[in-house]
């Protein structure tokens, strides 16, 4: 028995795209929903529409409005929403492996001190973690990923890093992530990744997509190091695993 | 080929295009010009096609040098003194440099960015179909990054081609259109009206990234963090301090504060060359008219070919006036606005 979906809501984003809000907050169902409706688009093919954007709770739609109108678009989003869940599709799985804490995870000691515990439980607890790629943004392959333990969840730092390493792995508020570039952040640094999510000349230039599944697995810092450079040389690292 | 060489340049000036859409889905930004009609008047002025590579110069002055042959060119966007040796070169007109010849730029002035677009374009290894500078992702061609002294473009040899002008309506004056939303409901009745009713400054450390807007502080219904939800070029977002930020080319492809309007596409332009502390309003307008002022701001750009004009039609015009004793500035008999005179014969 199918219970009928809320409508999303239509929340306009300028001229030229749309906001489509499922949820206000940080909610797994929202996110099916939206990556649900983000292929349904793809698959109907609506002429004008020319790139769509998943994150946590909405879906942002970017359109030509020289050849659809809002109304009208707006009518074929709710159409596509409403429509129920397709059964879940098997995501892929990446394990990704993370050097945690010293110069490659600075904060992991001080997040281990302020939740009472010892850096290995902490790291102990990120590894346990089965995670879902909820939205990828910011900057070019930044993964945000849900399904951070509620122990690990932590407020951001009061005053947010003008500079993080490339490959950062960090918490921050209920999330965890994958940062590729070296770039300004707020969140909790526990470590390091070789695996670039994003790298220019190597096929696929993109490694995440939102929807996949990832989980971590400690390595040392020698194995980083090796890793980085066959990382660098284009190797992927990350291993894709059955889910 | 023939060479144009940077010979000075100053910050905030880099190559753009029409960006790189349809990846920010993994967090890659489109980039592109911050002035689209500008690009695309001086590229349709060299033949090409609107949206090709052109040099987005910032606020502060720029030369450049024909090597190896001539090099032709035209400029659009923010004016600004121009000059290839001593000769004054006008703005949304093409000019051919020659071999060795210098084209001298000053500040700008009223506006913020102007284009020089190289007839056959820029050589360079697009990435995602584009060239444009994203200095933070490390993309952009022949150089990912801002430009400096000393640069070099390989370009085409000036084909000789007759020199051209375009005639550009008349920039609509008044304040910055908006629509509000996405996230209009996280401010009250109170704020919304203090947001569209208040004068606004840029602050001087806006980028290419956000426009700081200086003016009264805008408070939110609960709290300035919501979950991180996609941007658009023109989203205006209020961060915890109350001081909107507009997000423009370089913006990130998602945010986490609430965006209480966006400028409207055909606006967007206008806001981009609306130079630090100059003041100015934002004004709401519907969905309709919003929609209704993009498809003509689409058209307009598809109109560029049509607007060409000989600059030998001014010529007459302008000896005319040099006759009458107008020393190195006349009046347009088309729109009566002022340019400078070439005296490129």
């Amino acid at each position: 028995m199918a219970a009928t979906l809320p409508p999303p809501r239509l929340l306009p984003s300028g001229d030229s795209a749309v906001t489509v809000e499922f949820s206000r907050t940080i909610d797994d169902d929202a996110n099916q929903r939206v990556l649900a409706l983000d292929k349904a688009l793809a698959a109907a093919s609506i002429d004008g529409i020319t790139e769509s954007v998943p994150t946590y709770r909405s879906l942002l739609v970017h359109y030509d409005p020289g050849r659809i109108g809002f109304d009208a678009l707006s009518d074929k989003l709710l159409a596509l929403a409403s429509q129920p869940l397709p059964p879940s599709v098997k995501a892929r799985r990446w394990r990704i492996p993370v050097a945690y804490g010293g110069e490659h995870g600075v904060d992991l000691e001080d997040v281990a001190k302020a939740l009472n515990t010892t850096p290995d439980d902490i790291v102990a607890r990120h590894v346990a973690g089965d995670y879902r790629v909820a939205m990828i943004g910011f900057t070019p392959g930044w993964s945000y990923l849900s399904g951070l333990e509620k122990s690990l969840h932590m407020p951001r730092r009061k005053n947010p890093r003008l500079l993080t390493p490339a490959g950062t792995i960090s918490i921050g508020g209920i999330q965890t992530g994958i940062q590729c570039l070296a770039g300004p952040s707020g969140w909790h640094l526990l470590g390091r990744t070789p695996v670039r999510t994003y790298q220019l000349h190597r096929n696929p230039t993109f490694l995440t997509e939102p929807g996949d599944r990832v989980t971590f697995f400690a390595i040392d810092h020698k194995t980083f190091a090796e890793q980085d450079r066959a990382a660098e040389a284009g190797e992927l690292i990350a291993e894709q695993v059955a889910s | 080929m023939s060479r144009l060489v940077v010979a000075s340049i100053g910050p905030a000036s880099s190559v753009q295009d029409g960006g790189r859409p349809g990846s920010q889905r993994y967090g890659l930004t489109p980039s592109g010009a911050m002035d689209r009609l500008a690009l695309a008047a001086a590229n349709c002025l060299v033949g090409n096609e609107p949206f090709a590579a052109g040099v987005e110069i910032g606020p502060f002055g720029a030369s450049f040098t024909a090597r190896d042959g001539a090099v032709r060119v035209a400029l659009a966007g923010a004016p600004r003194n121009a000059d290839i040796a001593g000769r004054a070169v006008a703005f949304d007109s093409s000019v051919t440099l020659k071999d060795g010849e210098t084209l001298t730029l000053g500040f700008a002035r009223g506006g913020a960015f102007s284009y020089l677009a190289i007839e056959g374009g820029i050589q360079g290894e697009p990435v995602f179909g584009s060239l444009a500078v994203n200095a933070r992702a490390g993309l952009g061609s022949p150089y990912p990054r801002p430009l400096l002294a000393g640069d070099e473009f390989t370009v085409d040899a000036a084909s000789g081609a007759s020199e051209l002008r375009i005639e550009l309506p008349k920039p609509v004056a008044g304040p910055i259109r908006v629509v509000l939303g996405p996230q209009d409901d996280e401010f009250d009745d109170a704020n919304k009206a203090l947001f569209l009713a208040s004068e606004w400054k840029i602050s001087p450390t806006s980028d290419r990234m956000g426009y700081r807007l200086e003016g009264p502080a805008i408070k939110h219904l609960h709290g300035h963090n919501i979950v991180s939800d996609g941007t658009v070029n023109g989203s205006i977002q209020v961060p915890g301090n109350g001081a909107p930020i507009a997000l423009m080319m370089d913006r990130g492809t998602s945010g986490g504060y609430p965006k209480i309007a966006t400028v409207i596409t055909a606006d967007f332009g206008r806001l981009a060359q609306t130079s630090a502390g100059t003041a100015f309003r934002f004004k709401q307008v519907t969905m309709a008219e919003a929609q209704d002022e993009a498809r003509k701001f689409a058209q307009l750009i598809r109109s560029l070919p049509d607007r060409l004009r000989s600059a030998d039609t001014v010529a007459l015009n302008i000896e005319a006036l040099q006759d009458a004793n107008v020393a190195g500035y006349a009046v347009s008999a088309i729109d009566a606005g002022t340019w400078q005179v070439s005296a490129e014969p």
